[in-house]
């Protein structure tokens, strides 16, 4: 490709301002050493140029990549702006310019190292999007249902669809803590809108009773001769129990090992916790059954 | 008793049952009232014992009137009974999805008073949800062994998966272990779903409306280890399953002592998790790979080898088909490459399109070349400094959990040659024959 110029590109974080990098590659006929956005006030040694952003810059460079490598390939350079790829400012800058060279080819470049990287961080993104589309717990209160979720990447775009269509009757909003976004819904409009913070309501009777069933369910449900808890946590990663209802329980008595502790009617199994742990689940164990009964 | 109680109880006992899918079946929702099904299945949480909790999965009821000596609620069992009421279920389900606990209900149920009682019963909850609720979520449900065919089709348009448990994988076990069941009252179900659903995807052609029979398909579960077949006979009977009944998936469950009667493994017994496992292994084999039940086990070799995966066991007993070269390579063969799985197999049929492939595009590719590199060479070169030793082939075939096991057990070293050494030796070391 083009060479290698002593440049870094400033955009303005869009993904119009990222696809205007592009163009200005492309007019200047060089590769810049690296793309940021203009929030990143990184050190370098090389000159700094803003990219300002422009519609229709934008749109031909989509449109370009379009005719040459199909829809496929623009699809996942937007999805690939959403993810939390280190160096997501002068890959995808690479990604296009291999898709404006190659054209249909880029889809069989399997083993190129720019393509293999955008891969790879699509699929995470695209991984975490599924998960959460289970892990997702939200609150109801009256007639509105409310989530708080915190990925790595983006995922909003991703779920809106999704969670529309399984609630369209309904009214939530899934609260991105990590990316200070929302997704909100009701009557048939949702929308995608910045929030600088979102607090849970004040929970109410029902729907403390139902999040106890729903505990009691998920610690009687799980078989105790077959415990592995390193199998849990590699298909249910840590950083997801924060915000799902049957992992706080013990998480706010400051358990870190969960062991297999029955909502109610006491603890069974547990062998591999330890003692401190299995104490203080049992402490937590006891303010469900108060929760459950009162 | 109140809902708690309930709730305990009836998921103590359904919790043995391992089918917690809920793929199958891709559905938007439309209209008026909650839900819609994802084709490839959602994963709502994972229990403390790693298994995914998908679906709210409880027993109707169970208040068993059989005496099923491997199951928790056979009847000489004292444990305390109840039942939910089909309202009672269809609430705690609603208000589950809607929280997002769940992607739907799993109904199963003890035989109460009859079969046909019961499914019944089963019905009035899949009622209430799919017509008051409007719910368009995912529902499995068991077909009860006797209940009249009727009712089963009934159950069939309103569930999305159906199942009838084989449990036990042989006539004699059934027998002996479940009077009140035999191998006809357990196929004649299953056949009579295989039929609907067949007739139901013919009609789906013709009629533009035609309502929807099971369209997840159904599925079954086999316990392992509380009777003595061995795995020959399982897999084969999986194998059969498939073809002759289009079963989508036949799920194994490590049997887990529940009853200290002296026709099953006492009570201390260990659940066989590895045997589970590699069950398991073979029959995504079966599924996915092309594998025939036959190539995987024989008259002579009944059971599965702990040590090595049932694919890697079938590589080095065919050793003469290997090594395979990369670039030139049939899909079925590469896919019969341990270390190379399906989504590799199709990467890689596409990388090489543009570009022979060397061993580090495999790697980029993602092909776990530590297992891979014993069969396969790039550009007629098999990988650059592979030492065949029986140490370091052991150490790339067996899994790590595998090795520590092999190491307590034998209580030696791994060397098991003097330093002379030839591939055929280590070929027929891992395949038994030495």
């Amino acid at each position: 490709m083009f060479e290698r110029a002593d440049v870094v590109y400033v955009f303005d974080g869009s993904y119009e301002g990222l696809l205007c990098c592009v163009f200005e590659s492309y007019a200047r006929k060089e590769t810049p050493r690296d793309v940021v956005p203009e929030l990143d006030e990184q050190l370098t040694f090389y000159e700094r140029r803003y990219v300002s952003t422009d519609e229709t810059k934008a749109g031909r460079v989509e449109r370009g990549i379009i005719k040459a490598a199909r829809t496929e390939a623009a699809e996942t350079g937007r999805l690939f702006y959403l993810t939390c790829c280190q160096e997501k400012g002068i890959t995808f800058l690479l990604y296009a310019q291999i898709c404006l060279t190659y054209g249909a080819k880029t889809h069989l470049m399997i083993t190129d190292d720019t393509i293999k990287k955008v891969r790879e961080a699509v699929s995470h993104l695209t991984r975490e999007a599924h998960q959460l589309k289970g892990f997702v717990r939200f609150s109801v209160n009256g007639s509105a249902m409310t989530s708080i979720i915190e990925p790595k990447n983006f995922v909003l775009p991703l779920l809106r669809e999704y969670f529309c269509n399984r609630y369209r009757n309904e009214a939530f909003l899934i609260y991105d803590k990590a990316h200070k976004a929302a997704l909100i819904y009701s009557s048939g409009e949702s929308d995608i809108i910045p929030v600088e913070d979102f607090e849970e309501p004040e929970t109410e009777d029902d729907e403390e009773r139902f999040r106890e069933l729903w505990r009691l369910f998920y610690n009687t449900v799980a078989i105790e001769e077959r415990e592995n808890p390193r199998c849990r946590m590699s298909h249910m990663q840590k950083r997801y129990w924060e915000h799902m209802t049957e992992m706080r329980c013990t998480q706010e008595s400051g358990v870190r090992n969960q062991g297999l502790v029955t909502g109610r009617g006491g603890l069974h199994g547990g062998k591999k916790t330890e003692k401190t742990a299995r104490r203080e689940a049992r402490v937590c164990d006891l303010s469900c059954v108060q929760y459950a009964d009162g | 008793m109140d809902v708690f109680d309930k709730l305990q109880l009836l998921t103590n006992s359904a919790k043995y049952d391992v089918a917690c899918t809920s793929s199958g079946v891709d559905r938007k929702g439309t209209g008026a009232g909650i839900g819609n099904a994802e084709g490839c299945g959602i994963c709502h949480s994972f229990s403390a014992d790693g298994r995914c909790i998908s679906l709210l999965k409880v027993l109707m009821s169970n208040a068993c009137v059989y005496d099923c000596k491997y199951c928790v609620n056979r009847s000489s069992n004292d444990i305390k009974r109840t039942s939910f009421t089909p309202r009672e279920l269809a609430d705690l389900t609603v208000n589950f999805y809607r929280r997002n606990y769940i992607e739907g209900l799993f109904l199963s149920s003890a035989v109460v008073k009859n079969p046909d009682y019961t499914c019944e019963r089963m019905i009035e909850v899949l009622r209430i949800l799919r017509t008051e609720y409007r719910f368009q979520g995912y529902i499995h449900a068991k077909a009860i062994p006797g209940a009249d065919s009727a009712l089963l089709t009934r159950l069939g348009y309103l569930a999305d998966r159906m199942s009838v448990n084989i449990e036990l994988p042989s006539r004699q076990s059934l027998e002996r272990l479940a009077p009140d069941k035999s191998k006809a009252s357990i196929l004649r179900p299953m056949g009579l779903l295989t039929e609907r659903i067949a007739e139901n995807r013919q009609d789906m052609v013709v009629y533009n409306h035609a309502q929807k029979f099971a369209p997840a398909g159904q599925s079954t579960q086999m316990i392992v280890g509380a009777t003595p077949e061995t795995d020959y006979t399982i897999i084969n009977l999986s194998a059969a399953l498939y073809k002759k009944y289009g079963l989508k998936r036949v799920f194994y469950s490590a049997y887990i002592p529940v009853s200290d009667n002296p026709a099953l493994p006492s009570v201390d017994t260990k659940p066989p998790l590895l045997r589970e496992h590699r069950l398991y292994q073979a029959d995504w084999l079966l599924r996915f790979y092309g594998f025939d039940a036959s190539e995987l086990l024989d008259q002579e070799h009944q059971n599965f080898n702990p040590y090595i995966d049932p694919k890697c066991n079938w590589a080095v007993n065919h050793m003469d088909i290997f090594p395979l070269e990369v670039n030139r390579a049939p899909k079925e063969l590469l896919l019969r490459v341990p270390g190379i799985g399906l989504k590799n197999t199709e990467r890689i049929l596409t990388a090489r399109r543009v570009s022979k492939l060397d061993f580090t595009a495999l790697k980029k590719i993602g092909v776990v070349l530590k297992r891979a590199q014993y069969f396969i060479t790039c550009d007629g070169r098999m990988a650059e400094g592979l030492k065949i030793t029986p140490d370091s082939v052991m150490r790339s075939l067996i899994s790590e959990n595998r090795q520590e096991q092999l190491m307590r057990e034998q209580n030696v070293q791994m060397s098991l040659f003097d330093n002379t050494i030839t591939r055929g030796d280590v070929v027929k070391c891992l395949s038994g024959q030495m």
